[in-house]
């Protein structure tokens, strides 16, 4: 790879430079394209509403106030209730932190067995288990709310967390399953001659070398999950919707004056948990996707 | 150690049928190694043997227990493979003592196995690093030392060199000898590479398309191989396959070496082990090894098996003891074994002889050798 770097920068064809110059310009460009509405967003959520009636969209606050912030938090309407999206956003982290643990965990015990203890039908198995990620969101709406009622868990976080796991685990499985399948079966073959079994063998030879993965998963499955608001339009009661639920609830509140800094901060707000994740660990998602793909 | 009896075990993945019916009778504290070309089911043979893979007819036998049932875990073998199959995570330590720990062998045991296997192996200074800090040759003593660390019955041993460079294949192999010579452990080895197998081995089993061809000592299946195909296997470079037509010529029984539009040359073929009476007129395929033709041999004069042909030289390949000659006999390419100093340059004619005394003589059609040789 140095080599292949080093012919990069030491012989610089006018070819090569011109390719340079057009990938770098059209990344800022869609750098740029993606982040003003950021911008705004951020811009409008520390004004004034005065400021903002007044002034143009990106134009920079005369007055910084996190007012629209606090009321987002505690005050602002979500319908009739007007306590802000706190509670939500509470109930958003009961519903995200227990379903991604538990649809990862399995992920990965599926992914084990798909790959490393196949047996008649395992292959059968997991195309079925792959059609499930290819299911639309609409189609289980239905027959999933019959099967809530039916548990007895309609209306509530832990349902709406339940039905985030199955929903999930189609892709938990098959992220698990391909990045075990470049796990070399001979380590697997000495393990099993060293006297250690199934769970074992999971334990401390699969599961040492799966942080890459882990990543990927936990970072996929929680984006998913805290982002969705289908799911938690139609399954939840007035008192578990989740934090984009809300959101939604407090923008479309008709009465009184639109306060666009509390919509914008409220939407930073649901949006925050999502972006810190990939910030703090975006650089183990990039690494833990190419993993599987280098030999190692 | 304990012996090994394989008798008749299939093996299908699927439709194709991978071993078919093998049998082998393995002694306690012989090193067999099982040679053949790529694809022919060797690996397949020692999974099933450590249990690895279930076989679909025939019996396994480690020393007299039968088994077929018994888990790879408690089948009292090791071993090692091909990619070192090392835990990645775990760093030398760890990879010796893990099967041991798994067997809940008591603490002190596994620390003085462990110093032991490492102290054999030369190994003592990487006990704590991880395989990816190891170079190519470290990882393969260690992924011995995790077999050697449980002592098992029989060791099996899945090409394990065959990832190192040339010189260290070369030291490695010596070391395994020298291994076995000490603890007397029963090995099974399996390797494609038939110099290996010649330099290592008790006894030679030689397998083709899931079948066992032969299973004898070194010499024997270098001297006698029992088929066309054991005979161009073993050997390098390969013996000389030349076909000819058995005739008959002032009451001796023998063959025609052309060597030339106007040169030819007959060859009696006349041994004590080997009557070819019934082969009169009918066609052959004679193989001669490379260093059975040569420029000179010791003691030739008035040696009756000894036949002098003159033959033009095509290339040259010298390997330094000696050099390769290729020449053309019944338009067939043959390699010779000759002396530096008289290789001549191609294009000339050379002078060569012949030893028939260890030639040998096959059927075209069966492809199976002709003749009792003892
Ligand atoms: N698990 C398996 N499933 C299907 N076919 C296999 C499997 N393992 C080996 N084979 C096939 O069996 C044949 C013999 O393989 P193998 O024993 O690995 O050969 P060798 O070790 O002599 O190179 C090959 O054709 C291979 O493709
Ligand atoms: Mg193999």
């Amino acid at each position: 790879m140095p080599g292949k770097m080093n012919v990069m920068v030491g012989e610089k064809s006018p070819g090569m430079i011109a390719g340079r110059i057009i990938v770098y310009t059209l990344s800022i460009l869609a750098a740029v394209y993606f982040l003003i509405p950021f911008f705004v967003m951020v811009m409008t959520s520390v004004k004034t509403l005065e400021d903002i009636k007044s002034g143009n969209l990106i134009s920079w606050p005369r007055e910084f106030t996190l007012d629209a912030w606090i009321k987002a938090w505690d005050s602002a309407c979500t319908g009739i209730n007007c306590e802000g999206v706190k509670g939500y956003f509470f109930n958003s982290i009961l519903m995200v932190v227990p379903s991604v643990a538990i649809s990862t965990i399995i992920g990965a015990v599926n992914g084990y067995v798909f790959s490393k203890w196949r047996f008649k039908g395992s292959e059968v198995l997991f195309t079925f288990l792959l059609l499930g990620c290819f299911i639309p969101f609409q189609i289980i709406l239905l027959p999933m709310s019959g099967m809530l009622g039916w548990l007895k868990i309609s209306q509530t976080i832990f349902g709406l967390a339940l039905v985030h796991i199955i929903y999930g685990l189609s892709f938990t499985s098959l992220f698990f399953r391909n990045y075990y399948v470049a796990i070399p079966d001979e380590i697997i073959k000495a393990a099993k001659i060293d006297g250690a079994g199934f769970f074992r063998i999971f334990w401390k030879c699969i599961l040492p070398v799966s942080a890459p993965i882990f990543m990927v998963v936990i970072i996929w499955q929680t984006t998913q999950i805290w982002n969705d608001f289908l799911f938690g339009v139609a399954f939840s009661g007035s008192e578990s919707q989740p934090v984009t639920v809300a959101l939604n609830n407090i923008v479309n509140t008709t009465t009184g004056v639109k306060e666009y800094n509390v919509d914008m901060a409220a939407a930073l707000i649901a949006g925050l948990p999502t972006l810190l994740v990939y910030i703090i660990s975006g650089k183990y998602f990039l690494r833990g996707l190419t993993a599987g793909a280098v030999k190692g | 150690m304990a012996s090994l009896t394989i008798t008749d075990i299939r093996k299908k993945f699927g439709s194709q049928e991978v071993l078919k019916g093998i049998s082998l009778s393995i002694n306690a504290s012989e090193f067999v190694v099982l040679v053949g070309p790529s694809g022919c089911g060797k690996s397949t043979l020692l999974n099933l043997i450590a249990g690895l893979e279930t076989i679909n007819s025939g019996e396994i036998k480690i020393g007299d227990d039968v088994v077929n049932d018994v888990q790879p875990k408690d089948r009292n073998i090791a071993m090692v493979f091909q990619s070192y199959a090392l835990y990645p995570n775990m760093n030398v330590e760890k990879n010796l003592s893990f099967g041991l720990e798994t067997r809940k062998v008591p603490r002190d045991e596994i620390k003085k196995t462990v110093d032991h296997v490492a102290n054999m192996l030369q190994i003592s200074e990487l006990l704590k690093r991880k395989p990816a800090e190891l170079s190519g040759g470290q990882r393969q003593r260690v992924a011995m030392g995790r077999a050697l660390a449980r002592d098992p019955a029989i060791f099996l041993f899945d090409e394990p060199l065959s990832n190192l460079d040339a010189k260290l294949r070369v030291d490695m192999r010596t070391e395994i000898k020298m291994l076995h010579q000490r603890i007397k452990t029963t090995i099974v080895y399996v390797t494609h590479d038939q110099i290996e197998a010649m330099t290592l081995a008790d006894r030679i089993a030689i397998m083709k398309d899931g079948v066992i061809q032969q299973f004898d000592t070194p010499q024997q299946v270098y001297d006698n191989p029992s088929n066309l195909f054991v005979a161009g296997f073993i050997g390098s470079p390969s013996m000389n396959f030349i076909p000819c037509t058995v005739i008959k010529q002032n009451e001796d029984t023998g063959v025609i070496f052309k060597t030339g539009e106007e040169t030819s040359f007959f060859i009696p073929i006349k041994r004590t082990d080997l009557s070819l009476t019934e082969w009169i007129d009918k066609d052959v395929i004679i193989g001669v090894r490379p260093e059975q033709i040569a420029s000179g041999f010791h003691l030739q004069e008035g040696n009756k098996q000894i036949h002098e042909i003159m033959c033009t030289v095509q290339v040259l390949e010298p390997t330094g003891p000696d050099t390769l000659v290729f020449v053309n006999i019944n338009d067939t390419k043959v390699t010779c074994r000759v002396n530096p100093l008289d290789a001549k340059q191609p294009g000339e004619n050379m002078k060569l002889m012949v030893d028939i005394s260890k030639v040998l003589v096959f059927d075209p059609d069966t492809k199976m050798r002709i003749g009792n040789v003892a």
